[in-house]
């Protein structure tokens, strides 16, 4: 056990069990609206647009990522931003604008089932099985580097932390379901937030400001071989993999980040997707990503600046700052952002901010739950267990005990995998390898078939499993230079080494996802289309009425969003060029 | 649905606030509690910011419920 040092009084406590009193209350408030399936598992689709929008990218700082961006701060600077800016808000804006029409509009519960709508059966259960399985994975995850953390760091029980937390995210997911996590995602937000705010200005202050940074880290990033500024910067050192830390150009990092990996990831996703459908309108819907988008370009501030503080602290002596260093010796990067709150957070506050990690912890367990739920309910368990009987009460009924009943099996599912995690310390980098790999595909054929009138099911079909197989192979042939274990590619042969592992993950996602459009269009073309123009009306573009939104206020549109938000993107790119 | 999530969120932050406001109120003199936070009484900074957001959001709830009685 790693000895941090960390002591809990009395005040921490009481803040972190005010926190968890909401969380149980707002479920409980929730439980006499649970009516049906549709309340349940949809949230009724009558969320508010800020709300879906927040929980939208609130989804989205699980722990893991917190963490893991916090320490890739220090690690590799300002560019880690590229994740949240070009990696992220260009596929939002596309999703919203161009992608939210058909996936709400075709009034498809859940993404397999948008796949079912366009498609045919077996894509929609090739995906909903490949999907279902990752995300209680996924959640097991979660759970696991939550009980490690507590146990490493506040040096609570790892099974007791594992089980309480556990239970806290099955009774309020059982009790309110989607909306139940929803809301508390919103929540999380507001809290991590608030609870991280505090050690970024405290540490700026301590730095001197952003200049104060900014000369402390010419030094030591110059003693590292880059350039003094590379820290502080984003495009200016990506004209060659050798000049910045990422080890990437900035033609992997537009092409590969910011279009395959984050198209792949943000417009299919369905636990993401799931937040956008569950909005009260298609306004709405179209908004949220938007909205969600706002804030996420400011959380780089939030998480990854004290990361690149950190990395002053690390190498100025008379700051007592240490990260816990691992077996081989090289510094645990993932536990920056808890030194950071043990290294300037006094009792009080730092219940606060240990209770922000929880709280983003159990949002990521309950977001998966949430997403599971759904696609089991409709995708599986409706599809080819028990479809429903044309009695429309009794079949209601019987879906919300089939989707209460999801959610107990998804948490010990979950409860199972957070085990197995522990047995295979590389499951997480494993998860997240596999997910590329499906998600990449899955972008190029749902978008042929949002654009393209003639993609069939066969072709999606067979797109998906090409895509993924091509995928699989190039991860077998190529390494990233430095590999130590075969989970990080080249086990069939070591015949090509990339730079850097984030390369050979660009060009996994680069060539699966052109590999999947090309296999679907090539199919499609020789194979009959088995929709009608009615059928597809409303899930392709060429079939579905134009959105007319005049009658909304011109700030409430999406194109007005949009714009905005690429207009903030762009500044935020060129002050940081 | 059902519930205005901005009660539940103002409420929460409200209480929180008050408890680290009036900590902060009562450990202003303790140096070395705030030594690691360069000398800053965080907690009572965080704990006044707190009372105002959650102060913002319950008024922010009681407009949407008395809109919709309208």
């Amino acid at each position: 056990m790693v000895d941090t040092g960390f002591v809990l009084s009395w005040i921490d406590y009481a803040i972190m069990i005010v926190y968890f009193v909401f969380v149980l209350g707002i479920g409980w408030a929730l439980k006499r609206y649970m009516k049906d399936a549709n309340a349940f598992l949809e949230a009724g689709r009558s969320m508010p647009a800020w709300v879906a929008g927040l929980a939208f990218i609130s989804t989205n700082l699980g722990a893991l990522e917190v963490m893991g961006m916090t320490g890739s701060g220090a690690k590799y600077g300002m560019l880690t931003t590229h994740f949240y800016w070009i990696g992220a808000i260009p596929a939002m804006v596309f999703l919203a604008l161009f992608m939210m029409p058909f996936y709400y509009g075709s009034k498809a519960r859940s993404v397999p089932e948008y796949l079912k709508l366009r498609y045919d059966e077996k894509t929609r259960g090739l995906n909903a099985i490949l999907f279902a399985v990752m995300t209680i994975l996924a959640s097991g995850i979660s759970m696991y580097a939550l009980a490690i953390l507590m146990e490493k760091v506040l040096g609570w029980n790892f099974h007791l932390s594992l089980l309480l937390s556990a239970a806290i995210v099955l009774a309020y997911t059982y009790l309110g379901g989607l909306s139940s996590a929803i809301y508390n995602e919103v929540l999380q937000f507001f809290i991590i937030v608030i609870g991280l705010l505090p050690i970024v200005l405290l540490s700026l202050k301590d730095l001197g400001g952003w200049n104060g940074l900014q000369d402390q880290l010419a030094p030591i990033v110059s003693g590292k071989g880059f350039a003094p500024d590379t820290w502080t910067t984003t495009w200016k050192y990506t004209g060659s993999a050798r000049a910045n830390p990422l080890g990437v150009e900035w033609y992997g990092i537009f092409a590969g980040l910011g279009f395959v990996l984050s198209f792949g990831y943000w417009c299919t996703n369905f636990l993401i997707v799931q937040r956008a459908m569950s909005a009260h309108s298609l306004t709405a819907a179209r908004n949220t990503p938007l909205i969600g988008a706002i804030p996420k370009m400011f959380i780089p501030f939030l998480i990854i600046v004290p990361g690149i503080a950190a990395l002053v602290l690390m190498n100025t002596p008379g700051k007592g700052f240490v990260l816990p260093m691992n077996e081989a010796g090289q510094p645990i990067w993932d536990y920056t952002i808890i030194m950071l709150l043990k290294q300037y957070l006094p009792a009080g506050v730092l219940g606060l901010g240990i209770t922000a990690l929880l709280a983003s912890f159990m949002s990521g367990m309950a977001g998966n739950v949430s997403a599971f739920n759904t696609v089991w309910t409709y995708d599986i368990y409706q599809s080819y267990l028990r479809p429903p009987t044309g009695d429309k009460t009794s079949d209601d009924n019987h879906y919300l005990k089939v989707g209460r009943l999801a959610t107990v099996f998804g948490v010990l599912v979950s409860i199972g995998a957070a085990y197995l995690a522990s047995l295979f310390g590389n499951i997480m980098d494993f998860l997240q390898t596999i997910f590329s790999m499906i998600n990449a595909p899955l972008f190029a054929v749902i978008f042929l078939g949002m654009f393209w009138k003639q993609s069939t099911g066969h072709a999606a079909f067979t797109g998906l499993l090409a895509g993924f197989l091509i995928a699989l192979i190039h991860h077998g042939i190529t390494y990233p230079e430095g590999a130590d274990t075969l989970v990080k590619g080249g086990w069939l042969c070591k015949c090509y080494a990339y730079p850097v592992e984030m390369a050979q993950n660009f060009w996994t996602a680069i060539y699966a996802c052109t590999t999947s459009a090309l296999v679907t269009l090539v199919v499609s073309l020789s194979t009959k289309q088995k929709k009608t123009d009615e059928e597809l009306k409303g899930l392709v573009y060429s079939l579905t009425p134009k959105i007319k939104d005049d009658h909304v206020p011109w700030y409430k549109r999406s194109t007005s969003l949009a714009i905005l938000v690429l207009i903030i993107l762009t500044v935020l790119t060129i002050l940081f060029w | 649905m059902g519930i205005d999530i901005k009660f539940p969120i103002g409420l929460m932050f409200s209480i929180l606030g008050l408890f680290l406001t009036v900590y902060g109120l009562f450990t202003s003199s303790d140096a070395m509690l705030y030594s690691r936070s360069l000398g800053v009484n965080v907690n009572l900074w965080s704990g006044i910011g707190m009372l105002l957001f959650g102060g913002i959001m319950l008024f922010l709830a009681w407009k949407s419920k008395k809109s919709k009685h309208t």
